[in-house]
């Protein structure tokens, strides 16, 4: 298994299904903003008569569904991010041993 | 045998992390907390895959120091830096949810700071790694022993200290509908794990062949 390999293979099957389904459902989640709008409220228990929002505790107007966003956006970001930079430095290193292997060949056929 | 496994685990981590989302939104919502209990499935996997990583780097250590053994050097590099980059992913998930939670980003309890310590002392192994020069290797696989000896501490703080931290009951005791989800994206992380680690493996043995091969080099020089 060559570097070039595991980095055809880290693009292809990494990033197609990522970019295929998992942002796709986390930002267009329709459902999932609906109802966040309906849960905002919901932590504590249900109150008996109308609060209004502006009424209620800090962390229960805070809306979620921006968090959770940010929350799966940052655990891709720094998968995809170190991916990214294996197959930077699998790069690099494959070109150097190529060069070495090469200049180490062109030496011993000198000699 | 690491590097063979890397294109099953990568298949069999991009199918999972395919169908994680729809996993994930056909859970059911906690009672409490709503939407924001759906950062769980990807917080405490990842703080999972942190602590195994630790325990590689450390065991890869242990064997490196006192079998002397080169190849468990790189193994234990390469787990360094994935506790590194998924500690970064449990200390960023967590505060987003806590701050909905809790209402508060952050708070100095057992559990949090002792999460953030171990995190730190994996940095300072990585730094060690690239600063220190000769016999780096030898001082960075001495901190990974005291990095791998945290785990323990790190999961058993909820139990033994009064914390704002939800206890190591809660994954027990998950509702029927939460558990698929939530051991789907175990597995898939697990997955996930195993591949960075057979590609970093890789690059550390290709550093290795890199390095004999210039020092090669100037022999002939």
């Amino acid at each position: 298994m060559t570097p070039k390999t595991i980095r055809r293979l880290l693009t292809w099957v990494v990033l197609i299904p990522l970019f295929a389904s998992g942002l796709g459902r986390i930002a267009g989640a329709g459902g999932i903003l609906l109802s966040a709008q309906a849960l905002q409220g919901g932590q504590p228990a249900a109150t008996g008569e109308f609060v209004p929002v502006s009424e209620l505790p800090p962390e229960a107007q805070l809306p979620a569904a921006p968090l959770v966003v940010a929350a799966y956006a940052v655990a891709w970001i720094m998968i995809i991010g170190y991916v990214f930079t294996l197959w930077r430095r699998l790069g690099t290193v494959q070109r150097e041993l190529t060069d070495v292997t090469r200049r180490l060949g062109e030496r011993q056929r000198g000699a | 045998m690491l590097t063979r496994l890397f294109t099953p685990l990568v298949v069999v981590a991009a199918v999972l992390f395919a169908g994680a989302p729809f996993m994930i939104a056909g859970a059911p919502y906690e009672s409490t907390m709503g939407l924001v209990q759906k950062i769980f499935y990807f917080h405490v996997p990842s703080a999972m895959v942190m602590f195994l990583s630790a325990f590689v780097c450390g065991i890869a250590s242990a064997a490196y120091l006192f079998a002397r053994r080169a190849g468990a050097d790189r193994v234990a590099f390469a787990a360094a830096e994935l506790t590194v980059v998924f500690g970064i992913i449990v200390l960023i998930t967590g505060p987003l949810w806590g701050r909905k939670a809790w209402g508060v980003w952050w708070q100095w309890d057992a559990r949090l700071t002792s999460t953030l310590v171990m995190w730190m002392i994996f940095v300072a192994y990585l730094l060690l790694r690239k600063y220190a020069g000769a016999g780096a290797e030898k001082l960075a696989a001495g901190l990974a022993l005291f990095g791998m000896a945290n785990v323990p501490f790190v999961y058993w703080s909820v139990n033994v200290w009064r914390t704002i931290h939800p206890k190591t009951t809660v994954v027990p005791t998950l509702g029927p509908g939460m558990r698929g989800a939530f051991w789907w994206c175990v597995v898939a992380f697990l997955a996930l794990y195993g591949a960075l680690m057979a590609a970093r493996v890789r690059l550390g043995k290709q550093q290795a062949e890199l390095d004999s091969l210039y020092l090669a080099l100037e022999d002939q020089d």
